[in-house]
């Protein structure tokens, strides 16, 4: 849906850059690069991974200075480099790792660091708690100005961040890869927070890795690739093969690559599920995975289809039965599911799949010390030779394999998660949203890889809400609230497999062949 | 945005480029020798200070001093790549001697009475056990009932610290069975045995943390104890491992000490983790965890005790001893930190 509701077109843009160039050392992360944001325009800016986003994001944000070009806000110069308070006024910006406190209150959270009028000045909290109250007004956002930051939802939070970004009177907002975290009704509710504001002639720069999100919100669209601007057009005018063909530099077809991967016979069920159950969270999950299969389990961030992929890797204890290549399994205890053959990709790589610090070598043979040399030694040059297997086979940039992880780029680190799961050669692997914050053409690669794993006679289960992942499956369970509610086999259409997801759909609806959960 | 991009457009100096991102992992893996040239600039400095330095007698009574505050590192050193702290270290090298010579001395004797519960040459077992139940109750009470690790052992510190007074009832005690005194007293080859020990376990340690899945599990856990979690590794157990280790490298320590000189005093121990936490620190083992080898820490004590010899040797009045210890340990923490080039953060 393309907006519609265009505020009246005045001719300053709210920001302008023009010819802006940005080294790092021998790195080149701008050339010439320009970007031109009218008032009250919701203007998309993608790219792949490493395409100089973050560059342009800094600088128009004055983090960073351009070693060439100029940069304007309303006609006007941007203000003196290092002038906090100038450089707020005309831009905000919400970053993509959350910049609230959790400890402290919403009002305070708001005000911070401006809590009194000088510094002298003992903090009036009731006057505090009135200004929150009028500027989460002012938004339309029902927050209660005494709630502890902690307590609130994502969105709610990023809502907070929103508002406390504009309240310094920008009218030019930047938005980090929002949609991030949130799940399908969250999203809905900051697009419909964000066309209100839009309304008020805030205008928008809108970042993110989701396509459709770019035409669901925005009115133009801003390619950049390789570190320079490539095009920039009316959504309308540029439909998603153009789009994809902007941000790789190549023209492909994405309306089914993964037609040419028809499901093979499905063979010897490789993993069972008899009425699993994880209390409060997921109930009563059956479900049978055969061997030559990719499943998708999709479902909301409530759903518990996260948990029960993380169950069958050992990470939750839930009752009922899981069999995995035949052998029944005790959940709660990873090693025991690593033995049985049971693979993971967590869901957050930050938080749960990487030692940042540590080498990519080290990263990637986390799960198979056993395999590195005899009676539990590491012998350092087999650990080296797999390495190096891993990063041909899922194609890592990496200067070498004793690089840490942390100096690589999101999508290559979410490679090596994946490159540590697969280490182990698993009978099931359980991708939990394998391509967060992997550009469109590495996603591509990555389920890519992932199917070869069923033409190898093993399994693959991608537990994601995003439709391109599930797009690579051979059939789709979705759960809704714990329970599986609905089974797709390949040709789903997206607007069936989203009303099921958001629990629009009963179990009559369902139309696979060997669901034996009734 | 220094992300790799396969555009050969933006490559407008590949060799340069190509240096750049191969030059971090050579830096940090010098890291751990960065004191080394420190070390060496000591042993030029005490060449010149006095000529009784560079004598098989003055180094061999160095490393000797060394060998019990050495152990205690290596276990510090053990625990806090894995991402812990224990403080309690400290009194383990005094309580657990105290423990297992009042176990084993009969109630009569002299000016200590025991409990004469078992022979005297149980005392060095019973020693190691002490050292591993301490290390099993700080375990108890970090792992399984989720205490905070600094305020747990500062506590044990403190409590274990009194359970040895009031055994020992604030003294020293000098009637010691000769089987716990031998390792501390004996030349093996004409070096302290204290020395070998400590050269054996160090080089079993950093064996095992380069080579056993279960040492480079350490580094894992210490840098994302979730993440080493959910590729398989059993964290707490991993970890419970670590921290009885621990007390029994503290209880060896005790015997070592208590060997060579003789007796078990009241404040053996008393004041050493500030020691230990600089020496290991200063090696490049990281307070966060994740970061550091047994080498790096080695070479950290040795330079706090080479200063501390050197100075002696020079004749600065002992009262300023404490001052520039102090001081040392600052100056060697810069150096290690412009000598690698990576924040201590």
């Amino acid at each position: 849906m393309v907006n519609t509701a265009t505020p009246p077109v005045t001719t300053t843009p709210v920001a302008q850059a023009t010819g802006i160039s940005k080294r790092f050392g021998a790195t080149v992360a701008l050339r010439d690069a320009h970007i031109t944001v009218m008032p009250g325009e919701a203007h998309a800016l993608v790219g792949r991974n490493g395409a100089g986003k973050s560059t342009l994001v800094s600088i128009l944000t004055g983090l960073q200075k351009p070693d060439a070009g100029s940069l304007a806000f309303q006609g006007e110069p941007a203000p003196a480099h290092g002038d906090i308070n100038a450089w707020r006024s005309r831009v905000a910006c919400v970053y993509q790792h959350s910049t609230i406190l959790p400890e402290l209150t919403v009002a305070e959270n708001l005000f911070l660091h401006r809590q009194s009028p000088s510094a002298l000045r003992p903090i009036r909290w009731k006057d505090l708690r009135r200004q929150a109250r009028d500027l989460l007004a002012e938004y339309g956002v029902e927050l209660d100005p005494d709630a502890r930051a902690r307590d609130l939802t994502v969105e709610q939070r990023q809502f907070v961040e929103i508002a406390r970004a504009l309240s310094f009177g920008a009218q030019f907002i930047i938005l980090d890869e929002p949609t991030a975290k949130l799940d399908a009704r969250g999203i809905d509710r900051l697009f419909g927070k964000l066309r209100d504001l839009q309304q008020h002639h805030v205008a928008f720069l809108f970042i993110s890795h989701h396509l459709q999100e770019v035409y669901d919100l925005c009115s133009s669209v801003t390619v950049f690739r390789d570190a320079r601007h490539i095009v920039t057009a009316p959504v309308a005018e540029l439909d998603r093969d153009a789009l994809v063909e902007a941000m790789t530099g190549e023209a492909t077809q994405t309306s089914d690559v993964w037609s040419e991967f028809s499901s093979a016979t499905a063979g010897r069920p490789l993993l069972s599920l008899d009425g699993l159950t994880l209390p409060g969270v997921y109930d009563d999950v059956s479900l049978t995975v055969r061997s030559g299969e990719v499943v998708g389990v999709a479902g909301s961030a409530g759903s518990g289809s996260v948990q029960l992929g993380e169950t069958l890797a050992g990470l939750h204890r839930a009752s009922g039965g899981a069999t995995v290549a035949g052998r029944q399994i005790r959940t709660g205890d990873v090693p025991t599911a690593l033995a049985a053959g049971v693979a993971l990709v967590p869901e957050d790589r930050h938080l749960q799949g990487l030692v940042p610090g540590r080498s990519v070598t080290e990263n990637a043979t986390l799960s198979v010390g056993d395999q590195l040399g005899p009676f539990g030694t590491v012998l350092p040059s087999r650990s080296r030779r797999f390495a190096e297997r891993m990063i041909k086979d899922l194609d890592i940039k990496t200067p070498d394999e004793r690089t840490p992880v942390s100096a690589l780029s999101g999508g290559n680190q979410q490679k090596v998660v994946i490159a540590r799961a697969l280490a182990t050669d698993p009978h099931v692997l359980v991708a939990i949203r394998p391509t967060n914050g992997v550009d469109v053409k590495s996603k591509e690669f990555l389920l890519g890889r992932i199917r070869r794993i069923a033409e190898e006679d093993k399994a693959a289960l991608i537990v994601s809400d995003e439709l391109d992942d599930l797009r690579a499956c051979d059939r789709v369970v979705v759960m809704f609230q714990g329970r599986i509610t609905a089974e797709f086999d390949r040709g789903w259409s997206d607007e069936q497999l989203v009303a099921a997801i958001e629990g629009m759909a009963g179990t009559h609806e369902r139309k696979g062949s060997d669901a034996d959960h009734d | 945005m220094p992300t790799t991009t396969d555009a050969p457009t933006i490559k407008e100096t590949p060799l340069k480029r190509a240096a750049g991102p191969s030059r971090a992992p050579d830096l940090a893996r010098f890291r751990d020798l960065s004191l080394v040239p420190v070390l060496l600039v000591l042993g030029v400095i005490g060449f010149i200070v006095s000529p009784a330095f560079l004598t098989n007698d003055n180094l061999i009574g160095v490393a000797q001093q060394s060998t019990e505050l050495s152990l205690l590192v290596l276990a510090q050193a053990l625990i806090l790549i894995s991402g812990r702290m224990d403080l309690s270290l400290e009194s383990t090298i005094g309580v657990a001697p105290v423990i297992a010579v009042w176990m084993v001395l009969p109630a009569d004797a002299g000016r200590f009475s025991g409990l004469g519960l078992l022979p005297g040459s149980f005392s060095v077992p019973l020693c190691l056990l002490v050292g591993a139940l301490i290390g099993a109750l700080n375990a108890f009470l970090i792992l399984k009932l989720r205490l905070n690790g600094f305020i747990v052992t500062l506590g044990m510190l403190t409590m274990l610290r009194g359970l040895q007074i009031a055994i020992s009832e604030g003294q020293s005690i000098v009637d010691l069975p000769s089987s716990f005194t031998y390792l501390g007293q004996a030349s093996w080859l004409d070096v302290p045995a204290s020395i070998w020990i400590s050269v054996l376990l160090f080089t079993l340690g950093g064996a095992a943390l380069a080579w056993l899945k279960h040492g480079r599990a350490l580094y894992a856990i210490g840098g994302n104890p979730e993440a080493a979690r959910t590729a398989g590794i059993r964290v707490d157990r991993v970890v419970c491992v670590v921290l009885i280790l621990a007390g029994v490298l503290a209880a060896l320590a005790g015997i070592l000490y208590t060997g060579h000189y003789g007796s078990v005093s009241a404040n053996q121990g008393s004041g050493w983790i500030f020691q230990v936490f600089a020496a290991t620190v200063i090696g490049g083992v990281s307070l966060n965890g994740g970061k550091g080898t047994l080498f790096g820490a080695l070479t950290g004590v040795l330079t706090l005790q080479l200063v501390v010899n050197i100075m002696t040797l020079g004749g600065v009045p002992p009262l300023w001893n404490q001052f520039l210890n102090g001081v040392i340990i600052i100056v060697a923490l810069i150096i290690s930190r412009f000598a690698s080039g990576q924040k201590q953060e």
